[in-house]
């Protein structure tokens, strides 16, 4: 297939997952909605089943959530409850509610309560201890819990071979991705800001294995483009999401390339690998444990900057000019890291800007000027 | 007339200000002085004699000491989005070396008076005297006060050593929180949020001192799995070894002990003052367990905490006989008021109460920092219920226990800016309050430390129309 047709096939995915649900449904499939951050999907996908996780929208209004929670809540949790209050996600087997922020927590009861006579709600409480024995064995437990609710959904126990293959899968997936961003960032020309946001965005919705295989065919072909001999300027993103396809326009327009990123719903996802050998639940917890430089996650050396300074290295490393953060409107731990981050970028003679979004922003005017202007300064 | 205080609210107030002061002995004797979240477990701390202050407890008193709006300020301006909760930009603003101070003229060392500042002059009739040149009340001269302006600690001790580091020095503001010394470690633990997690991070980074953690994970259960306690309680060994690491001493057993033993006692007698709200008219005001909160959190661990509650109990017992009340007005109604208050704003809250008679007679603090437990494992448990590390069955279940023990007839609700794991699931609790107890709620916007975020219109109205569905409820129940 040529890059075009590739792309199509991503941007389709992406722009409507609700057809692809559809389809799963029409298969005969189950399908389970993940909630981010961290969720082992591989444990979903071991069941026999399909995850979907739920990035908010860009399309929707929130007004049902209302009934739920005050408008200081982050719009990714919001509209999430909006799209399972409106009927949007009614073919859903189940859900998986992760607690690692102070949205999700109490979003976890009103998904709880909302739900309680429609979907099954798999709590999930990652700790913040990750690395120590103590630590591993709790995530070990939560996992546990998770693997028994979805057997209950799936009427099969969950087999470890089951969940070894999962793993395999899963890391085939998350390395497709790894290369993707770092050729989509050495060939501006041929993947614009929007089609590589569709790329990772489609990767939540589409069965791994599928979207792994059509990826591995795109960085085929992107390998065999002659060298590039990009004109424009070159950054990379940080924040939890930047998906809306009207903001990264902004960004082809003004011929600037996303390198790399330190994106949530991006490349932070794809950062680590879970063993393929030994004991699979044991391998997942260890997975989630060797995950850093998170704004969500606690840093036992947190006397040090590691996280910004690792940010800083990833746009030096990559040919980053500057970098562009989506700020989150209402997201405590990317608020409460940018001081820091913004310390090491300065330090580091990065230049960037914080924009702020959220998925109910429509108008994108603001975003233009501030981006351009960036551009220029590039 | 002064208001009356009673012998154990004296005490209480006597207690914070020794931990405060015991501090800053402690600084500048040159030992270790700690910072802790309010429901890390302090008995750890006490088994090593270290001295621990409480940010929670520091910003509400710099909020209510009207410096919350320019510590939040000088928070965003080191970049902290104005979203994070109030506390915690204080607190960081604090850490990073920014003090509220006076304003003062380096040349006649005088300090700056603001004329928008100070009450009403008044004769010996009790009137307002009149500037006869203005028409306007004249202010009385003792309690006006100087500008305050932003300083920083880091600024100051840069200077050469002189007239102007001299005189900036005490113009920092005299209150005790606004004199906390800096930290030598921190204490986190993260039961009521997440949000603690990275707010001691960056302390720790600013500071450049050792953070100690207990991860306490949200709980969607009522009763905590043994998973979760081995979980913590393996953390609770950890982090003895870091304090030993830190202070090179031994865990001492005794003095472990003897802070629990303090600490069940203190919440203990915490939990029956609370209960005297159950009285009807009540002996005093939920507000005066507001700022009784400052004990339990800086001072459970301390036998003086026990004794000054035990003590309070004593006043509240011989109020009962004579038949008063600390409450200013008469009680007409009684009501829950649901989350932290805003600290800048108290009078304000106060003010409509007061007007329509409800006194408030139960606050969630009661039942939060009751901590009672008989050994480490019935520790743990008790510090996993925090009141925002419970799942909203625990929540309503405590809520509704004190609603009906001290006969509350509506319920007042903060959807407070500064909490989102506070506020998140209110609205639901709302319905199940109604639908349980058939009393009326109202919601207001607030915010626990930041004054920008509170309206006092919406507010009174809010109040005012609980009142009417109350008085609706009253009337109804009469003619039944």
């Amino acid at each position: 297939m040529s890059i075009e047709a590739l792309i199509g096939k991503f941007q389709e995915a992406s722009e409507h997952p609700h057809r692809l649900l559809t389809s799963y449904k029409e298969q005969g499939k189950k399908v389970i909605g993940v909630l981010p951050y961290y969720a082992p999907e591989e444990l979903v996908y071991a069941a026999g089943m399909i995850p979907m996780t739920i990035w908010g929208s860009n399309k929707k209004t929130i007004s049902l959530a209302k009934e739920y929670c005050a408008t200081f809540y982050c719009t990714i949790a919001q509209l999430a409850l909006e799209m399972l209050l409106d009927g949007t996600l009614d073919q859903l087997d189940g859900i998986i509610t992760p607690t690692i922020c102070d949205t999700l927590r109490p979003m976890s009861q009103n998904f709880r309560v909302a739900m309680s006579e429609k979907l099954p709600c798999i709590f999930l409480a990652h700790p913040q201890y990750r690395r120590p024995a103590f630590g591993l064995q709790f995530t070990m437990d939560q996992y546990n819990h998770i693997k028994k609710e979805l057997e209950k959904i799936s009427g099969a126990p969950i087999t470890d071979e089951a969940i070894r293959e999962a793993i395999k899968v899963f890391n085939r997936s998350r390395a497709a991705r790894r290369e993707f961003s770092k050729l989509a960032g050495q060939h501006p020309e041929a993947i614009s800001a929007v089609a590589r946001s569709a790329v990772f965005r489609s990767s939540w919705f589409m069965v791994k294995d599928e979207h792994t295989k059509l990826l591995e065919e795109l960085n085929e072909e992107l390998k065999k483009l002659p060298a590039s001999d990009w004109k424009g300027a070159k950054i990379v993103t940080s924040g939890i999401i930047c998906d809306n396809p009207k903001l990264l326009q902004i960004f082809d327009d003004n011929k600037i390339a996303i390198v790399a990123d330190d994106v949530a719903q991006e490349s932070r996802m794809t950062r680590v690998d879970a063993a393929e050998t030994g004991d699979p639940m044991m391998a997942l917890a260890q997975q989630f444990a060797d995950q850093d430089y998170e704004v969500l996650l606690y840093d036992e050396h947190s006397e040090q900057n590691r996280r910004g300074e690792y940010v800083a290295s990833l746009v030096k490393d990559n040919g980053g000019q500057g970098l562009v953060l989506f700020m989150q409107q209402f997201c405590d731990p990317e608020e409460m890291e940018y001081p820091y981050l913004k310390k090491a970028l300065d330090a580091a003679n990065i230049p960037h800007i914080k924009l702020g979004v959220d998925q109910q922003m429509r108008d994108f005017g603001q975003a233009s000027t501030a981006i351009q202007a960036f551009a220029d300064v590039l | 007339m002064a208001k009356q205080v009673s012998p154990g609210v004296l005490a209480l107030r006597k207690v914070v200000e020794d931990v405060y002061a015991d501090a800053r002995e402690a600084k500048k004797a040159g030992k270790l002085v700690g910072w802790s979240s309010s429901k890390f477990p302090c008995e750890l701390a006490a088994a090593f004699d270290l001295d621990v202050m409480y940010p929670e407890n520091q910003a509400a008193g710099i909020a209510a000491n009207r410096d919350g709006e320019i510590m939040c300020k000088a928070a965003e301006d080191l970049g902290f989005d104005n979203d994070i909760c109030g506390y915690a930009r204080i607190s960081l603003a604090y850490a990073a070396g920014k003090r509220a101070s006076r304003k003062i003229d380096l040349a006649t060392g005088e300090y700056v008076i603001n004329p928008a500042s100070g009450k009403p002059l008044k004769d010996e009739n009790g009137q307002v005297v009149i500037d006869p040149e203005t028409g306007k009340p004249k202010k009385d001269p003792k309690t006006m006060q100087p500008y305050t302006v932003l300083d920083d600690i880091h600024e100051i001790e840069a200077l050469p050593d002189g007239r102007e580091k001299d005189l900036r020095r005490e113009a920092i503001k005299p209150y005790r929180q606004m004199r906390m010394p800096q930290p030598d470690f921190v204490l986190c633990c993260n039961n009521i949020c997440n949000c603690m997690t990275k707010w001691y991070e960056n302390i720790a980074r600013m500071c450049n001192v050792p953070l100690i953690m207990i991860d306490i994970p949200y709980n969607n259960t009522v009763a905590v799995d043994d998973t979760n306690v081995a979980y913590v309680r393996a953390q609770f060994d950890a982090a003895i070894a870091q304090l030993e690491k830190l202070t090179g001493k031994k865990f001492d057993e005794k003095k472990f002990e003897a802070a629990c033993a303090n600490a069940n006692r203190t919440a203990q007698a915490w939990l029956r003052v609370c209960d005297y709200l159950q009285y009807k008219p009540a002996p005093y005001s939920g507000f005066d367990l507001f700022n009784h909160m400052a004990d339990v959190v800086t001072a459970r661990g301390r036998v003086q905490a026990a004794e000054a509650f035990e003590l309070l109990e004593k006043d509240l017992e011989e109020a009962i006989k004579n038949g008063t009340s600390t409450t200013p007005f008469p009680e007409q109604y009684r009501v829950m008021f649901e989350g932290i208050p805003c600290w800048p704003k108290l009078p304000n809250l106060f003010k409509p109460l007061k007007e329509h008679g409800v006194n408030v007679t139960a606050v969630v603090y009661a039942p939060a920092f009751g901590f009672v437990y008989n050994n480490m494992d019935e520790m743990v448990r008790a510090y996993y219920k925090a009141p925002n590390s419970v799942c909203i069955e625990q929540g309503v279940d405590w809520r509704e226990g004190i609603c009906k023990n001290n006969k509350v007839d509506g319920v007042l609700v903060h959807y407070n800016r500064s909490c989102k794991p506070w506020s998140g699931y209110m609205a639901e609790m709302q319905r199940r309050f109604t639908a349980d107890l058939g009393i009326p709620c109202a919601g207001f916007d607030g915010d626990q430390a930041d004054p920008r975020n509170f309206n006092e219109a919406q507010y009174e109205t809010r109040v005012q129309g609980l009142v009417e569905a109350m008085e609706a409820k009253k009337a109804k129940e009469g003619n039944a």
